[in-house]
């Protein structure tokens, strides 16, 4: 681990709020130190890492649609990542991908001019389903019904997403491949 | 066996090992049976004045005609006349090398497109190939 850095011999979350020795004077009661203020933290945008940013061609690692390479499209404010196959090159809808279980290669496409202002998490909640009854009746699991909504919102963005994408040569093949390690790969050295 | 590569003053030498690997020197002056004296010349390859092991060296084919503990000035004159890096990257040796970091530098992109190329490749020579049979 890391040496803690120290400031005036505080280290931790109090060490931004310690005070400055002021030389040979010094308060006769010891002055207490504000507390953190913890909604600062809470309250603030999700910090993601670098390599993950709109545009840049993602790996996913987990998940349904593991190994499929896949272009993100924006942070949203939980911290999960945006995310479109386009759907049309690899049947990754739109989908939010939480970054920890992602590789972000150097590979990215301009979507400036796709426009995914409207989608946010509350988009994604749940709906809630029904009553009691389907619960305790029901057998054979439902198929998800895709909502008219999400299929009309798909279609606007790989509209624009597919524009970007057919603009490099090769981009939509890649995207339509899967990635999987072959014999000799050494994943620590590869650059992605 | 016979030997045809020696340690002499003027044998282009490329360091293996430390900081200044990769790079080419030449062997200026000799020590004794472990170390050398090795020099770039530091305005072309990099590598300063300094006392090397022979362990962290592999020598080449070329040589250049300097005298013993030559200047930079009269090494590099040397070089230049020899065309020592000319020679040097038309070999195979270090076309070997520069693949080898160009095959390390690829991205996931870029493996994906020499992919498709080799397979390409080879389809165009099974192709050819049935032709002739």
């Amino acid at each position: 681990m890391a040496p803690q850095l120290k400031v005036n011999g505080v280290t931790g979350p109090k060490k931004a709020a310690a005070p400055v020795a002021p030389g040979k004077y010094y308060p006769a009661d010891d002055v207490k130190a504000p507390l953190q203020n913890r909604k600062a933290k809470r309250n603030a945008a999700p910090k993601v890492r670098a390599s993950i940013a709109p545009g840049s061609v993602l790996i996913l690692l987990a998940g349904r649609f593991r190994g499929k390479r896949v272009v993100a499209l924006k942070v949203l404010e939980s911290g999960l990542v945006l995310v479109s196959g386009p759907y049309k090159v690899n049947g990754v809808p739109l989908r939010r991908v939480s970054p920890a279980y992602v590789i972000a290669t150097s590979t990215s496409v301009d979507v400036a001019s796709v426009d995914v202002s409207s989608i946010n998490d509350a988009y994604f909640a749940r709906v809630k389903s029904s009553d009691e009854e389907e619960f305790f009746a029901g057998d054979a699991p439902k198929s998800a019904v895709v909502s008219d909504q999400r299929k009309a919102d798909q279609k606007k963005v790989d509209a624009a997403l597919l524009k970007v994408v057919d603009a490099t040569p090769m981009l939509k093949a890649y995207l339509g491949a899967r990635f999987s390690l072959k014999n000799n790969d050494k994943p620590h050295s590869m650059i992605f | 066996m016979v030997f045809k590569r020696y340690v002499e003053v003027g044998r282009v030498v490329l360091v293996n090992y430390g900081p200044d690997a990769g790079k080419l020197a030449t062997i200026i002056d000799i020590v004794d049976q472990n170390k050398c004296l090795i020099e770039g010349p530091a305005n072309i390859t990099g590598v300063s004045r300094q006392m090397i092991s022979y362990s962290r060296l592999a020598l080449t084919d070329f040589t250049v005609k300097v005298s013993r503990n030559a200047r930079q000035k009269s090494l590099s004159a040397a070089w230049a006349e020899a065309d020592v890096l000319a020679k040097w990257e038309s070999s195979s040796w270090a076309k070997k090398l520069s693949s080898k970091k160009k095959r390390a530098s690829l991205s996931d992109f870029d493996r994906f497109k020499v992919m498709v190329a080799r397979k390409q490749k080879s389809a165009i020579i099974a192709k050819k190939m049935k032709e002739l049979k």
